[in-house]
């Protein structure tokens, strides 16, 4: 079996084996592959013991750097933070109002929105704020309930008919078909009386059979001039913004399936720094009011710091 | 030619590669060697299974849900493991816990992301936006691939008996009690009932949200169950809490 010999015209040794005539030649590895290998096993061992590596019998080895991947995420956030901190502790100690747009605390607090608006929000109010169907869009000056960087923030923190939230922003349109508060005639009528305010249907005859029926039902919330309340979260229904749609079709459905859109209150869930922030970048998207003394909710500052 | 083989180096080899069931035999036997150290050290190490508060095991309606998350192949796209970097932290929340998926048979860790990582979606949009993203996904997120689910919000809830799955998943360790057990069929009806009385359930899975999911309080459909499973997704640890961070801290070295 074993034929080992020197090939002579290589003069290297073969390996024995021979099939037919052909044998195998007993080459040596190449030296930097052999010494490749050599240096791997070094490596592992050094990493073995600078890095966590041997299970025993309650934990495992901690090697000698003390290294772990939590403990450099740590280590990673704590100097993010450090970097952003003094921004973040003045946007923390200005109350909201008095951030003046333009300033360079504004600014940075807008940035600082913008990240988290696009992290948290884009979902439902999309990527630009423009809203979508049952999510309005922040670009506007149409605020359901407030439009001042309080409001706003108050907005935010507290969501609205967030169930797990006892300070939401709350409020209940009756379903007027479904609960059989008006019939279906009426609903049309008032429906159409909804869309004459805003010149999308002709003054006729159904509208202003409507207008009765809308004073009796709807301006309790809505207002007499149909203007919307605030305080309820009532849209204006004279302008052209519908959050639902606008056609008759879709103010029907409106009226007999009462909406009540609901939006996560944040203040459990982001910091009372962030939310400001996002307030800011809220309120400088164009619609922004501005913020007048007395408001209409006391208090709002900055939500209930949450641990 | 026995004595000339054994004289060889490597002569005992031989007779390895040339007998099949002898070489599986040692082969197996290395594997086995490779598994016991790669493996039962986690049986026994105390970092593996981290002690946090809060953990709790399913509701039967959030158990059918999870169970129509597997049907339909959402961990395919969806991943429920965010990683101790900073960028999956800002993105998603607080790196996931290994005893936060304690009580998932099978754990739906995912190994892929084509959407959004989900360990923490619990209460991050509102019901009426996951039916409306399940239901059209275009509709809010205008650059999703993801296909639509609409047809959950017609199927009837049928998941047939609660009691017997969760007595099958009591028998890998979930603990549910005989209680659990006894009202499954009742407590996956309630939990998406909001004039039901619920008071029992919520005693028995604290923190349990009970409501109508689907915006449809007339039907317990597929979809109330899919978002129940949403909504309480990384919910159950308050990971942020002093007292979670402190044992984290003290179990982070070696890892």
């Amino acid at each position: 079996m074993a034929n080992k010999r020197i090939d002579e015209p290589t003069g290297v040794e073969t390996v024995g084996h021979e099939w037919d005539g052909i044998e195998e030649l007993n080459n040596p590895l190449p030296r930097w592959w052999v010494w490749t290998t050599y240096l791997t096993i070094i490596f592992a061992i050094g990493y073995m013991i600078v890095y966590p590596a041997i299970p025993l019998l309650h934990s495992g080895t901690e090697g000698l750097w003390g290294w772990s991947s939590r403990g450099q995420l740590a280590a990673e956030l704590k100097a993010a933070n450090e970097a952003k901190g003094e921004t973040l502790a003045a946007i923390a100690a200005a109350p909201i109002e008095t951030i003046a747009p333009g300033s360079d605390l504004y600014n940075k607090a807008v940035a600082g929105g913008r990240a988290a608006f696009r992290q948290n929000c884009v979902q439902c109010h999309g990527a630009g704020a423009a809203g979508n169907p049952g999510y309005p869009s922040l670009k506007d000056d149409d605020w359901l309930w407030g439009g001042n960087a309080q409001e706003i923030e108050t907005t935010i923190t507290h969501g609205i008919r967030s169930p797990d939230d006892a300070a939401t922003r709350s409020s209940l349109m009756p379903s007027f078909g479904r609960d059989g508060i008006l019939t279906p005639a009426q609903v049309n009528d008032v429906a159409s009386y909804v869309l004459s305010l805003s010149g999308k249907a002709p003054n006729d005859a159904a509208a202003q059979s409507g207008a009765a029926i809308f004073t009796a039902n709807c301006a309790v919330c809505h207002g007499n001039d149909a203007k919307g309340s605030r305080a309820f979260g009532a849209p204006n229904l004279t302008d052209a913004v519908w959050l639902y749609g606008g056609s008759h079709d879709k103010v029907v459905a409106s009226v007999t399936n009462a909406h009540a859109g609901v939006m996560p209150a944040w203040g459990a869930k982001l910091d009372p720094v962030t939310i400001k922030m996002l307030a800011l970048y809220v309120h400088s998207l164009g619609g922004g009011e501005d913020f007048v003394e007395a408001p209409t909710t006391p208090a709002a500052e900055s939500g209930n710091a949450q641990p | 030619m026995t004595s000339e083989t054994a004289k060889e180096p490597w002569g005992r080899h031989k007779k390895l590669e040339r007998n099949i069931a002898l070489l599986g035999a040692f082969a197996f036997v290395a594997v086995i060697i490779g598994g016991i150290v790669e493996i039962a050290p986690l049986f026994w190490i105390d970092n593996t299974i981290e002690k946090v508060e809060g953990m709790r095991p399913y509701t039967p309606l959030e158990q059918a849900g999870r169970d129509i998350y597997v049907r339909e192949g959402c961990y395919v796209c969806h991943s429920q493991m965010i990683r101790p970097f900073r960028d999956e932290q800002e993105r998603y929340g607080h790196y996931s816990l290994a005893a936060e998926s304690m009580y998932d048979h099978p754990f739906q860790w995912g190994s892929k992301r084509t959407g959004p990582d989900l360990a923490r979606v619990g209460g991050r949009y509102s019901d009426e936006w996951h039916v409306q993203h399940l239901t059209d996904p275009r509709a809010v997120v205008p650059e999703s691939v993801m296909p639509t689910y609409a047809f959950l919000k017609n199927n009837d809830l049928d998941q047939g008996d609660m009691g017997a799955e969760l007595t099958a998943l009591s028998r890998v360790g979930v603990p549910y009690s005989k209680d659990d057990i006894a009202k499954a069929n009742a407590d996956l009806k309630s939990q998406a009932d909001p004039n039901a009385d619920n008071a029992d359930l919520i005693a028995r899975y604290p923190k349990a949200q009970v409501r109508d999911f689907d915006g449809n309080p007339a039907k317990l459909s597929e979809m109330d169950a899919l978002v129940a499973y949403l909504q309480v997704l990384g919910t159950m640890v308050d990971v942020n809490s002093a007292a979670a961070q402190e044992e984290l801290a003290k179990q982070e070295k070696g890892r």
